[in-house]
C-alpha cells in the first residue's frame, strides 16, 4: 500500500510541477527582496507574485480595482463628523495623505498607554470611543475594514516597518509560537504550508509565503474587502481548527510576527488576491 | 447602492478618436442562490441593466444578470466626434437608478 | 520541488486527481438553458465560427470573479457594426451572464466584464451584426472548487 501511495505521490508531484510551470508561467521569474540577515527567508515575495496574471492585472489599475471603492468611502467618512464630541477623523488629523502617510506600514504598534500592542483598527476604534465619543465599529464591519483600507493605502508603496525589540519582544515571540504550532484536525502550522511549501499547490490551491503586505485585501472568493484577522481565522477554519477571536492577543501577536515576515516589501493595500 | 461610481475616461480626445471608457459601481450583485444563515434564500437584488449615452444618443449598453461579479467592472470605447457629456445610469432590481456624468472636450 | 513527506505529497496528490477530473466537466451536456437561450438570441439561425476573440483565464484564480474581455472584428461604421453579444455559461445554475449592446458611436466592437462561474464550464458568445449575420466563439474555463481559495 505504502508502495503504491508513493507512486502516486511520484507521479502527483511530477504532473504538478508540469502544471505549475504551465499555469503559473512565471513563476521562476517570481521577484521579491532580499530579507535581513538572520530572516527565515532568503527572499521575502509578496502574495502578488504568486497570483495569475488576471488577478495581478485587477490590482495593478487603480480603477480597475475593487479596493478603491473601500478607499473612496472612507476618504468621505474621514471627513465626517460623528458621536457627540463633534469630531471627524479630519478634525484631529487634518489631511489623511499627510499624516497618515508612514502609519499603517508601523502597525502593530505599542501603546504605552495600554501597555500592549494594538493593530490598526484598535487604533482607529481608540481614537472613536476616546476622542470622537462614539461607538466603536465591529470588527468585519464595512465601516472598520474600510477606514483600516483607506488609513493602510496611505502608505502604499512604503516598506513594511513594524518594530519588534522591546516591550514587543515578547509578542513577537508570542507571535512566532503561534505559527509554528500545527493545529486542527489537518495538524498544519501557518508554517507548513507558507514557510516550507510557498510555491507550491495544495490541492487546488497555490500557496504563497502569506505575507500581510496587502491587507485588507480584495479577495475575489468575497467579492469584498478582507481584514487580516479574518484571513487568520479563515486559514484556521481551513485546517479545521478553532479560531482565536479577531483581535484577541493571540492573532495581534501573530499580526506582529508575520509582518516582520514580510518585513521591507512594499504596502499594497488594496491589493487583489485569490 | 449609496456609492459614487467610479468613472475613468480622457478629459479631451481628438475629434473622431476611440476613447476606452472605464466604470465600477458598488453592488453586491445578490445572485438570488446563496442562502442565509437559517437556511432560507437570500432574494436576488443585483444591477441588471447599464447605459451610456453620449449627448443623448446611445453608445453602449448592457443587460447583466446574476453571473456578474459583484462590484460589477464595466468596460468599452467611445468615437467622439464632437465634445459633450457622457451620461451613465446603473439600474436596480430594486428600480433605483444611479446615474453619473462625464464631460469631454476636443483637442484643437 | 524539494523533498516533501507523505503528508504533503498524499495533499498534492489530491490537487492531481482534482486538476485532471477537471476538465471532464466541461464537456458534460449543459446544465441549464444555455441551448434555449442562444435559440431565442439567433431566432434558430446557425451561428458561423469566427470574427469574435474572447480573452478568459484558462484555469480561473477564483470561479467568483472571472475576467472577461471580448473583442469582436467590424469596421462599426452605421452600415456594417455590431448590434448585441450575447453571452451564457452553460455550467450555471442560469445560463444567462449578460448582452452588450453597441453602436456605431462604441466605435470598437469591445468590452470587458467580471463573470461568475459556478463550475468548469464553457462561456459561449453569439454576436448579431447590423446586417442580422451570426457568429460564436467559446471558450472553457476550469474553476477549481473547494480549499482555501474556494
Amino acid at each position: 500500500m505504502s508502495i503504491r501511495y508513493g507512486s502516486l505521490a511520484v507521479l502527483a508531484t511530477a504532473a504538478l510541477t508540469l502544471s505549475a510551470i504551465a499555469v503559473f508561467g512565471q513563476e521562476a521569474e517570481r521577484k521579491g527582496i532580499p530579507a535581513p540577515p538572520g530572516h527565515v527567508f532568503k527572499t521575502i515575495i509578496s502574495g502578488y507574485q504568486f497570483r495569475t496574471k488576471e488577478t495581478r492585472a485587477l490590482q495593478d489599475d487603480d480603477l480597475e480595482n475593487p479596493g478603491f471603492l473601500a478607499v473612496e468611502r472612507a476618504a468621505d467618512m474621514w471627513k465626517t463628523v460623528d458621536g457627540s464630541e463633534g469630531k471627524s477623523c479630519m478634525s484631529c488629523h487634518g489631511e489623511a495623505e499627510t499624516t497618515m502617510k508612514g502609519v499603517g506600514a508601523a502597525m502593530p504598534k505599542w501603546s504605552e498607554k495600554l501597555n500592549k500592542p494594538v493593530n490598526l483598527e484598535q487604533q482607529i476604534n481608540i481614537c472613536r470611543s476616546e476622542h470622537m465619543k462614539v461607538q466603536p465599529w465591529g470588527f468585519k464591519s464595512k465601516e472598520l475594514t474600510d477606514m483600516t483600507t483607506f488609513v493602510r493605502f496611505q502608505s502604499r508603496g512604503m516598506p513594511v516597518a513594524v518594530k519588534t525589540d522591546g516591550p514587543m519582544s515578547p509578542w513577537f515571540e508570542k507571535g512566532k509560537e503561534i505559527y509554528y504550532t500545527r493545529v486542527g484536525q489537518l495538524d498544519l502550522a501557518c508554517a507548513s504550508c507558507h514557510e516550507k511549501n510557498n510555491g507550491k499547490f495544495m490541492r487546488a490551491d497555490f500557496l504563497s509565503q502569506g505575507q500581510t503586505n496587502g491587507f485588507p485585501t480584495y479577495r475575489l472568493r468575497d467579492q469584498r474587502l478582507i481584514p487580516l484577522h479574518e484571513r487568520f481565522e479563515g486559514c484556521m477554519f481551513d485546517v479545521r481548527g478553532v479560531p482565536y477571536k479577531p483581535l484577541s492577543d493571540e492573532f495581534l501577536a501573530l499580526e506582529l510576527y508575520v509582518a516582520w515576515r514580510g518585513i521591507g516589501l512594499p504596502v499594497e493595500t488594496p491589493s487583489v488576491r485569490n | 447602492m449609496a456609492d459614487k461610481p467610479r468613472i475613468k475616461l480622457p478629459k479631451e480626445a481628438r475629434k473622431g478618436e476611440i476613447i476606452q471608457i472605464k466604470t465600477l459601481v458598488s453592488h453586491l450583485m445578490e445572485s438570488g442562490q446563496r442562502k442565509d444563515a437559517q437556511g432560507k434564500p437570500i432574494p436576488r437584488k443585483i444591477i441588471n441593466k447599464f447605459t451610456c449615452e453620449f449627448n443623448d444618443k446611445p453608445v453602449f449598453s448592457c443587460v447583466l444578470e446574476p453571473a456578474i461579479s459583484a462590484n460589477p467592472y464595466i468596460q468599452f470605447d467611445a468615437k467622439v466626434d464632437e465634445e459633450g457629456t457622457f451620461k451613465f445610469a446603473w439600474t436596480d432590481d430594486d428600480g433605483s437608478v444611479v446615474m453619473a456624468e462625464e464631460k469631454i472636450a476636443l483637442k484643437a | 520541488m524539494g523533498a516533501i513527506n507523505r503528508r504533503q505529497a498524499f495533499l498534492l496528490g489530491g490537487g492531481f486527481v482534482a486538476l485532471t477530473v477537471l476538465p471532464m466537466a466541461a464537456n458534460a451536456e449543459p446544465s441549464n438553458d444555455a441551448g434555449e437561450m442562444i435559440k431565442k438570441f439567433t431566432g434558430g439561425k446557425e451561428a458561423a465560427k469566427g470574427k469574435i476573440t474572447l480573452d478568459l483565464p484558462e484555469i480561473a484564480e477564483n470561479g467568483n470573479t472571472v475576467p472577461l474581455a471580448l473583442t469582436v472584428e467590424s469596421p462599426m461604421t452605421a452600415e456594417n457594426y455590431v448590434k448585441e453579444v450575447l453571452f451564457v455559461a452553460d455550467g450555471n445554475p442560469n445560463a444567462g451572464v449578460a448582452t452588450l449592446m453597441f453602436t456605431p458611436m462604441s466605435g470598437k466592437a469591445e468590452a470587458s466584464i467580471r463573470i461568475r462561474l459556478a463550475q468548469t464550464q464553457n462561456v459561449i458568445a453569439v454576436a448579431k451584426m447590423s446586417d442580422g449575420s451570426l457568429f460564436t466563439e467559446r471558450k472553457t474555463v476550469k474553476v477549481t472548487i473547494g480549499g482555501c481559495g474556494g
